[in-house]
C-alpha cells in the first residue's frame, strides 16, 4: 500500500547525513595537508575507503529499492499523481491497514536493506585491515633485508 | 516473477560492474545498489504475502504471473533509464562535456 514510504524517509536522511560527513571529511583532509602534507599515516587513511561513500551505497540501496517500489505501487494504481496521493489514504479503514503494512512491511524492508549495508561495511572494512597488514609486513620484509 | 526478474537484472549487472572493475566509468554499481535495493524490498514482501498465503504463493494465476512479469520488465527498464540519466549527468568519461564544448567552438 505504501510500505516503500519508510525506506525512501531512510533514504532521505542518509542522503543529508553522506553530505555532512562527505564535508566534514573534506575539511579534516586540507587540515592534514595543511599541518603536514608527508605524513605517513594521513596518506594511508586516504587509501581507505570514506565513510562518504560507505554512506553512498546505502543510499543508492534505498533509493532505487524505494524509487522502484514506488513506481510498483503506481502500476496497481495505489499511488495517484493527485492529493492525497495514496488511495489508502482516502478512507480510515484503509488508512489503518496502510500504516500497519508500514510499519510491519516498510520498517522490514529499510531494516533488511541496513542490514545487508552493515554487513558490506563489515567486509570491506576487514578486507582494507588485511590489506593494511600486507602492506606493513612487506614494508617490514623489505627493512629487514 | 517482479522479485525474480529484479534478482536477475541485479546478478547481472553486478557481474558487469565485477567484469570491468576498479574502473568505474560507467556507474555500474550504482545501478547494481539499485536493484539490490529493490530485490531486498521485494524479498520483503514476498515473505509477507507467503505468510499471509502459504503454499497458495507458489501457485499464481497465469495472468498474474504474466502482469508481474510485465511488470518486472518495466521496472528494469525505469531502473536503466534512472542510471542513464545518472550517467549522462555525471559524465564520468567526459564525452557529454566534451561534445558540448565542440558545439560551442
Amino acid at each position: 500500500m505504501a510500505c516503500f514510504i519508510v525506506p525512501a524517509v531512510e533514504a532521505v536522511v542518509t542522503t543529508i547525513a553522506t553530505k555532512v560527513v562527505k564535508s566534514k571529511e573534506i575539511k579534516s583532509e586540507n587540515l592534514e595537508v595543511g599541518l603536514d602534507s608527508k605524513d605517513i599515516e594521513s596518506v594511508k587513511e586516504k587509501s581507505k575507503i570514506p565513510f562518504s561513500r560507505k554512506l553512498g551505497w546505502l543510499g543508492n540501496l534505498l533509493w532505487g529499492g524505494s524509487g522502484l517500489l514506488a513506481f510498483e505501487h503506481l502500476w496497481h494504481g495505489e499511488v495517484v499523481p493527485w492529493f492525497p496521493f495514496l488511495t489508502a489514504a482516502g478512507n480510515s479503514a484503509d488508512a489503518a491497514e496502510m500504516l500497519h503494512e508500514m510499519s510491519t512491511v516498510g520498517v522490514g524492508m529499510a531494516g533488511l536493506v541496513t542490514a545487508v549495508w552493515i554487513g558490506m561495511v563489515v567486509v570491506s572494512s576487514a578486507l582494507e585491515k588485511k590489506s593494511d597488514e600486507v602492506e606493513e609486513q612487506s614494508e617490514k620484509s623489505l627493512e629487514e633485508a | 516473477m517482479t522479485l525474480l526478474t529484479t534478482v536477475f537484472a541485479a546478478i547481472i549487472t553486478t557481474v558487469l560492474w565485477y567484469k570491468n572493475a576498479p574502473k568505474n566509468e560507467m556507474k555500474l554499481g550504482t545501478l547494481a545498489l539499485m536493484y539490490w535495493g529493490a530485490s531486498l524490498m521485494w524479498m520483503v514482501d514476498a515473505i509477507a504475502e507467503f505468510i499471509e498465503l502459504k503454499s497458495a504463493y507458489f501457485t499464481p494465476e497465469p495472468m498474474d504471473m504474466l502482469n508481474d512479469l510485465f511488470l518486472g520488465l518495466s521496472v528494469v527498464a525505469l531502473g536503466l533509464i534512472i542510471w542513464l540519466i545518472i550517467l549522462i549527468v555525471k559524465d564520468p568519461k567526459g564525452v557529454v562535456r566534451a561534445a558540448l564544448l565542440k558545439n560551442k567552438n
